[in-house]
This record gives structure tokens, sequence and C-alpha cells, in this order.
């Protein structure tokens, strides 16, 4: 999180690439875990 | 608790990761079937004792967001996360306790129980909030919501694995699961309690990153029709999308739920049999497309209007169905493909249903709406997979097999459907002796319906609905 002026409101720019990556990391693992399972219908 | 107001400068973006937050934790109960043989093996249980704290917990979501969607309205996200995390994390805390001390029963109160208190309350905790954030928006946002709840089982179901295969599949190893998906849960879900804000009653509260678009947003926010989640279940428009949930989430409850056998069974005849492994990549693709349709189709929503998009499901839904009846086993790609199109449905018609709520019915209690329309979810539930079992076993007993197996049922899914669609053509605006009148005195700054003349809140409504049609 940072401050972009002393007169605005503070800039969430940090926090919210944070929140965003919080529920992005499991989310992408779970993505790639179905494509790995997904590829059998067409391997197995 | 008080409903926590964004202060200037809140970034109306940091909603959506609240909500997934929370979403994607609950979403673990599509998940549970990867306890189950080990449950019934350390335990010994049967089969249906080893559902029971999947069922219960689906029951408890129903009822819980059905009954405590009014006190998510009155106390705000902040409150009915909190709920929901202490909730599911407990229910996995007693079920580890359960497993610990080989009684089952506390699983079963633990998970079903406790745990589906928070599925309810969770399942419904951001939905109202997202659409006051995103008025111009507001499938897209529900839909990244609802898209969480799906996702939530796809990273459950590895890592709940791999979980197992590490601590044993004993009632020790089960318990130190358990205790770790507890523990894990409620972290993860901390930053949906932490973040969530509601908007603040004046525009200039929303400044700072995305001012304009949040102002923007907020003018709008309380404009049109607000009915109070009582007075919604006496409207024929709250039945008329009962219905239409119901129809479509049966149609494609139906395929998921016998997704695997039935691509076996349908291709079983063929020169190009359908083998196990491949059977299940079919099912996780059905996944990926019900979690792309939730957000795909539910943002689209908010271009073409909710009750066009509610003629798409359930219109093309029934004309997949009945391409797949027609063409049986002689093609593959074509079968995959009208599943993957129902699925991705069956998926935006979850998602998308909170936005057509909020067309007919306002902000002002949305979410306690939304909650009292998730019977229609548990009904479709039930209703779905007994069509479809029932109709395989009678069919096979007849003595029929392949693709024969299922031609009734694909036709029982059309006729659901036909009448969603014909559900979805009688919706038409709430008539206004059902709205909410609102004293000035007693209204409260986040759920105010803007003070406007009559005149101009009917027309809104009635822009609104031209809109949809």
């Amino acid at each position: 999180m940072s401050s972009s002026s002393s007169s605005g409101p503070p800039s969430r720019r940090g926090l919210i690439a944070f929140a965003w990556v919080w529920v992005g990391v499991p989310l992408a693992y779970g993505l790639y875990e179905l494509v790995q399972k997904a590829t059998q219908l067409f391997t197995g | 608790m008080s409903p926590p107001v964004a202060p200037p400068g809140w970034s109306r973006w940091l909603v959506p990761p609240a909500a997934l937050a929370v979403h994607l934790s609950i979403g673990q109960a599509y998940a549970w079937s990867v306890f189950k043989p080990p449950l019934e093996e350390a335990l010994g249980l049967t089969g249906t004792q080893s559902a029971l704290p999947f069922q219960l917990g689906i029951v408890m979501l129903g009822l819980s967001a059905a009954f405590g969607g009014t006190l998510v309205e009155r106390n705000g996200p902040r409150w009915a996360m909190t709920v929901a995390l202490i909730c599911f994390s407990s229910g996995f805390l007693l079920s580890a306790l359960g497993a610990a001390t080989e009684q089952y029963w506390l699983i079963v109160l633990g998970y079903g129980f406790v745990g589906g208190i928070g599925l309810g309350i969770g399942y419904i905790s951001p939905v109202s909030t997202l659409i006051k954030w995103f008025p111009d928006r507001p499938g897209m946002a529900t839909g990244i919501a609802i898209m969480g709840f799906g996702g939530g089982a796809l990273i459950a179901s590895p890592w709940s694995a791999q979980m197992l295969e590490s601590f044993g599949s004993d009632s020790s190893g089960i318990a130190l699961a358990f205790l770790v998906h507890g523990l894990s849960y409620a972290v993860f879900m901390l930053l949906g309690v932490l973040l969530v804000r509601v908007p603040g009653a004046a525009p200039e509260a929303r400044g700072g990153v995305e001012s304009s678009a949040a102002a923007a947003g907020a003018r709008q926010l309380p404009a049109g029709p607000q009915v109070s989640a009582n007075q919604a279940i006496r409207t024929p428009q709250f039945w008329c999308l009962w219905i239409v949930l119901c129809m479509n989430v049966t149609a494609g409850i139906g395929i998921l739920e016998k997704a695997a056998p039935m691509i076996t069974d349908f291709f079983a005849n063929t020169s190009t049999p359908v083998s196990v492994s491949a059977a299940a990549g079919f099912v996780a693709l059905l996944s990926a497309a019900n979690m792309a349709g939730r957000i795909g189709w539910s943002s689209t929503s908010d271009l073409v209007g909710r009750k066009n998009i509610y003629r798409l499901y359930l219109g093309a839904g029934a004309l997949m169905y009945g391409l797949i009846a027609l063409a049986g086993d002689s093609s593959k790609p074509l079968f995959i493909l009208c599943a993957l199109v129902i699925l991705s449905f069956y998926g935006g018609g979850f998602a998308t249903i909170p936005a057509y709520l909020k067309d007919l019915f306002g902000t002002y209690q949305v979410g306690a709406i939304h909650g009292r329309l998730l019977t229609a979810w548990s009904t479709a539930g039930v209703l779905g997979p007994l069509i479809v079992n029932w109709i395989a076993d009678r069919q096979e007993a007849a003595g029929k097999d392949g693709s024969s197996l299922y031609t009734l049922s694909l036709f029982i899914m059309i006729g659901l459907l036909a009448v969603g669609f014909v559900a979805n053509e009688l919706v038409r605006p709430v008539h206004p002796r059902h709205h909410v009148p609102v004293p000035a005195s007693e209204e409260q700054p986040e759920d105010r319906p803007e003070k406007q003349p009559e005149k101009q809140s009917k027309a809104k409504e009635a822009a609104d609905v031209q809109q949809q049609q």
C-alpha cells in the first residue's frame, strides 16, 4: 500500500495486487491440476 | 457488528478478492468425495454413511441461506464472512476431533451441520455487497464470486488428496488433514473478512484508484424498485425465477452427476469406446466449462440483459440436449461439445441469478432474496440425479444399452428446460405495491433506496426491464 499524495486518498494498488495474488495463486493451482486431468480425455 | 463502510479511496476491485477468499474456501464442499474412501476404510462406514456429512452440509447450506439471509443484510458482509469463517473452520476442527477419537457422529455434526451453516452464510455473504459496488456490472461481479465456488473444488480436490497421501489414510491421518484444512481455510478466509467494505453513502467516499467508476456506480446504486425479502416471495416474479433456476440446474446436474458413466455407456458399442481415464478427463473438462460459464455468461448478461441470457441458457440448452439425443453415439466430438455448452449454461444460470434478482427487486435485500431462491438449487440437486439415475436403471432393466439408456432422460431434460423458458418469458416488472416505502427517518446509509420522485423511479424500472427484453 502506498500514498499517492498528501492531499488525495491513498492509492491501494499494492493492496489490490496482494489481494488478487492471494486468491489467484490457489486458483491457478486448481486450474493447472484440472488441465492435467482434462488432457486424459484426449490421451486416455 | 456494524457494516464496515469504505473509507475514501477504497477501490471496488478489493471486494471481488474478498468474495473469492470466501467462495474458493467453501467450494471445498464439492470435493468431499476425496475423504469418502479413507473414512469408509478407517471407520468401517458404508458409502451412504460416508456421504452423510456432505448431504447434511448441502441441506444446511440451503436452510442457512434461506433463513439467514435477512440477518446477513442487517449485519453486513463482514459479520456474515466472520460467521462463515468460524462455522466452516470449526466444522473441520470438530471433524478432526471426530476422526481422532473415531466418533463419526462428530464428523457429521462438525462438517455437515456446523460447516453447512458456514456454507450457506458464506455463499450469500458477498452477493449484496458486490452488486452495490458494481451497479454497472452486477453480472460480472457476482459471476467472479460464484465462479469461486466452482473453483474451490478444483483446489481442494488435489490438495486434500495429496494431504491424505502424506499424512496417511488411517483415522489419525484423516484427523490431521481435517485439522490442517480448518486452520488453512480460517487464514485464507480472513482476507475476505478484513477486506470487505460496503460502499459509503456519499459518492466522494469512493474516490481513489477507481474513483470515477465507483462514484458513477454509487449514484446509480439504489435506483429502481426496492422490494424486501419477505415481500419478494409473495410476488410471481420470485417464483418464476425459482422455476427458471430449478429447471436450469436440474438440466445441468443431470449430466454433471453421471458424466463419467454416461460418456462410457454412450460410446460403449462403438469402435472407439471411452476409457476410465478419458471419462475422468471429460468430467474435468465439464468442471472447466461450468467455471467458465459462471464468469463468461454472467458478464455477458450485463451487455445483453438478464432475460435474454436466460433465453439462451434454456433455449439453446434444450437444443444441445436435442442434438445429443438425436446424434446418439454417431459423433463423440458433438456429444462433448454439447455437454460442455450445457455445463457452461448451468454455471451461467447460477452466477446470473443474483443480478436478475437485483434488476427485479433492487439492492435493498437482494442477498436475502438470493438466499431464499437457493432452495431451488436444493430441489434441483435431488431432481436432476433422480431423473437420470432412475430412468437409466429402468432402461437397463428393460434390456437397453449404450446411448439408448439415456434417450428418455434427455427428452425429459428438454421438457424441463422448456418449462423454465416459459417461466422466464412470464417475468414482468414487480408491481409497485410490493415496493418498500422508506420513511426518511428510518433509512440506513448502506441500504437506503435513493429518494426520487415516484414517476422517475417507475421510468427507471421500465427502462431496466425494457433493456432485458
